[in-house]
């Protein structure tokens, strides 16, 4: 057993000698500045969901192009001490320098765990969390204010609907998803006063089941247009398709799965961080530990116009995309809660202000409640 | 690693006495010759289910030596590895303890990822008052048996329905795991929820100071040795003591074990309540060792794999050892396999299913090869 593991072992070794010669034989001075680097990518579903995985998963194809860099990848990764052990084989098995932890309960404990373990290795998490006080210097997070384009979706779908009905299928009330409703409900309160947004919460990232009954219910109560905030949107994109309402995406391009009622669809734009990481690391600067950013950073986009999107429709999203280039701001005052009547938004809030992270309500116009 | 217990059902070992001549020279022997029987069949099964997985992994043009490979670097080859491998396994052990046990007296109990979900919640959940008031140390043993208690009481209400209500114990004990989780997320997203984490539910971290740390000199936590040293007293428990003797009774023959004036129902709810306390504990490691908090990541799936690991195991609680740590290896490396052959992560579970197959199929092959057969079993077969 020992004699055979050390051949195998001596056989590895020098093949990768090997290997790394050949590429330094080709890749000549460019790859010498940069320094070959590899970067772990971990996430927590498949990479084909149609949704936040798969956004990711497209834009390291961008990445791999980059000379000196090599991707290795990790799916269905779960968050528990699973996504600790696969960030450290990735820097003990496969040499990782740069980690990119992708789902939002990775940081706490296990992020912050690793990079304090591994001082040399840099860390990126996928969610506005790295705290300058607390976190190690070597972790950061990196993160796309998506409710910028859920805006365009409202912009757009206030002119496609004519019910003034669009239904929303929400994952579970936390911050980031309570957000997304509302810039839903301001977007097509832009282009159509009377338009209402009625939500149904399914309780969870991914229950493709709950989130068919909850398109269903949601077409049936007379949403003529239905768009979500769950992992994976296709379970709610194809019942919505079937039953001939129109739909605007999240996370990833469902355009494929819509041929006749899709609008548009809120993306991240991943690979503008990536890149930007990637050129860094190439120049040999540090990483910024906090990218963060919307439209007026290049960091979210939508859905190229499907066939559901009316010419008005189309006009008015592009015109307010400009807008949002210009960080001209979603959230206007005053605005009122649903459920209170209470005002919780009294100014005009700049699009990334820290008080719109913290959301833990729905604004009037949205029907449906958090509890 | 003599995994020659008797499976559910069989009351007494393999040596019963043959003629006192026999059993003075040869004890020795012929236990090894019964006992070999649990570890070849395994062996074999393992073997066949190694070559039908090296047919689908030739099928999609990958190569099963690569595959080898990789297991063997990602789960075992190096000091990281095993110790990642080990680290997975330690939830596993617990929560196929929690299946093995109520299997011994004939009792199929797959609850064990509620118990574990409410027993880590109800350490969380009672720590949370106690952080920074009591000493670290008391708060852990009070989390601890928060935990066990709270996952005995669940495991132990479907041992209770079965007995006193006939409720089948499988239907109960799998329903009973959705309305744990479902009242663990009532708590979290209510009135437990720390509300300076707005993005995920979770009730207040218990600190750094409140966590239990690592096995010293290792990167594996306390939950391994804890589930080393329950499967070894379980063992001793159901193989070395009446109230083992008496539940394997019931588990064999549960109207032998009645007429024969045995507390059945006590047994019964007995089992499993110490079947719950094993995944109650797993929970509470999961919660002091790893995550630092309750949340919804504590249903990871541990329940469910523990069922598998127990059945492979042939609820042994010794081999539920070696058992776990294999499959823990499985998963370690399943990583390693994903970045380095570029196969979807299904592909560890392909493997897992067909050893799963392959080995229930071998459970009918004991008894039927006389290489492993003493005088004294020849005669009661």
């Amino acid at each position: 057993m020992a004699s055979v593991e050390f051949t195998r072992r001596t056989l590895l070794r020098s093949s990768a000698a090997g290997a790394a010669g050949l590429a330094f034989g080709f890749g000549g001075v460019r790859r010498a500045l940069a320094g070959d680097l590899t970067i772990g990518i971990v996430y927590v579903g498949a990479r084909d969901d149609f949704g936040w995985n798969q956004a990711h998963a497209v834009a390291m194809d961008a990445l791999k192009q980059v000379a000196g860099v090599k991707v290795v990848e990790e799916e269905n990764v779960p968050e528990t001490d699973a996504c600790a052990k696969t960030m450290e084989s990735m820097i003990n098995l496969d040499g990782a320098g740069l980690i990119l932890a992708t789902s939002f309960g990775y940081y706490t404990p296990f992020v912050v765990d690793v990079a304090k373990k591994y001082p040399k290795v840099e860390f990126r998490h996928a969610a506005p969390l790295w705290n300058k006080d607390k976190d190690p210097k070597n972790a950061g997070s990196y993160f796309g204010y998506l409710n910028q384009a859920h805006y365009i979706d409202g912009v757009a779908a206030g002119l496609c609907t004519k019910s003034n009905k669009i239904g929303f299928v929400a994952a579970k009330p936390i911050a980031s998803v309570l957000s997304n409703i509302n810039s839903v409900l301001l977007g097509a309160r832009k282009t159509n006063p009377n338009a209402t947004v009625q939500v149904i919460f399914t309780g969870d990232w991914s229950l493709p089941v709950r989130e068919a009954e909850a398109a269903n219910a949601l077409v049936d109560a007379g949403c003529d247009v239905v768009t979500c905030h769950v992992d994976g949107p296709k379970v709610v994109i194809e019942t919505a398709e079937k039953r001939g309402v129109k739909t605007c995406g999240h996370n990833a391009s469902q355009a494929p799965l819509a041929p006749k009622g899709f609008i548009t669809g809120a993306e991240y734009k991943w690979e503008t961080i990536y890149k930007q990481y990637a050129a860094e690391l190439g120049k040999g600067q540090p990483l910024p530990n906090m990218l963060a950013g919307g439209y007026e950073g290049d960091m979210v986009r939508n859905t190229p116009f499907g066939a559901g999107a009316s010419d008005e429709a189309k006009k008015a999203a592009l015109a307010a995309i400009e807008d949002l280039k210009a960080k001209k701001p979603i959230y206007v005052g005053p605005l009122k809660d649903n459920k209170t009547g209470k005002i919780v938004i009294d100014k005009a809030y700049d699009n990334l202000d820290p008080y719109l992270d913290q959301m833990d309500y729905l604004l009037e116009g949205v029907i449906g409640s958090i509890t | 690693m003599d995994s020659g217990a008797p499976a559910a059902g069989e009351v007494s070992g393999a040596v019963l006495p043959a003629a006192p001549s026999e059993r003075a020279a040869s004890d020795l022997a012929l236990r090894l010759r019964a006992g070999s029987e649990y570890v070849a069949i395994p062996a074999l099964a393992l073997a066949i289910a190694a070559f039908l997985f090296s047919l689908f992994l030739l099928a999609i043009g990958k190569s099963p030596i690569d595959f080898v490979d990789n297991i063997w670097r990602g789960g075992f080859g190096s000091g990281f590895s095993f110790q990642n491998t080990l680290q997975r396994s330690a939830p596993l052990i617990l929560t196929a303890l929690a299946v093995a046990i109520p299997a011994r007296i004939g009792l199929i109990m797959i609850g064990g990822e509620g118990a574990l979900v409410l027993g880590g919640f109800a350490s969380a959940a009672i720590a949370t008052p106690m952080v920074g008031v009591v000493a670290p140390w008391l708060t852990l043993i009070v989390m601890a048996s928060a935990g066990v208690a709270v996952g005995a009481l669940w495991i132990g209400l479907a041992g209770f329905l079965r007995y006193a209500r006939g409720v089948n114990e499988t239907i109960s004990s799998l329903l009973l795991t959705y309305i744990g989780v479902a009242i663990m997320n009532f708590f979290v997203e209510g009135s437990l929820r720390d509300l300076s984490n707005p993005n995920k539910p979770s009730t207040r971290p218990i600190g750094e100071a409140y966590m239990v740390g690592k096995i010293p000199g290792t990167d594996v936590h306390w939950g391994f040795l804890a589930g080393l040293i329950l499967a070894v007293g379980l063992q001793i428990l159901m193989t070395r003591t009446t109230f083992g003797f008496a539940a394997r009774v019931t588990g064999g023959n549960m109207r032998a074990a009645l007429a024969q004036g045995l507390p059945v129902g006590k047994l019964i709810v007995a089992c499993a309540m110490i079947a719950g306390a094993c995944a109650g504990l797993a929970g509470f490691y999961e919660v002091a060792a790893i995550q630092g908090r309750a949340n919804a990541s504590l249903a990871a799936g541990y329940g469910f794999t523990g069922i598998l690991v127990s059945f492979l195991a042939r609820h042994n609680p010794l081999a539920i050892v070696p058992v776990a740590i294999l499959f823990g290896g499985l998963v370690a490396a399943g990583g390693l396999i994903q970045r380095r052959m570029g196969l979807p992560d299904a592909t560890v579970l392909v493997l897992q299913g067909l050893i799963f197959v392959v080995l229930l199929t071998s459970e009918t092959l004991y008894g039927r090869f006389a290489i492993f057969k003493t005088a004294a079993s020849k005669d009661r077969t």
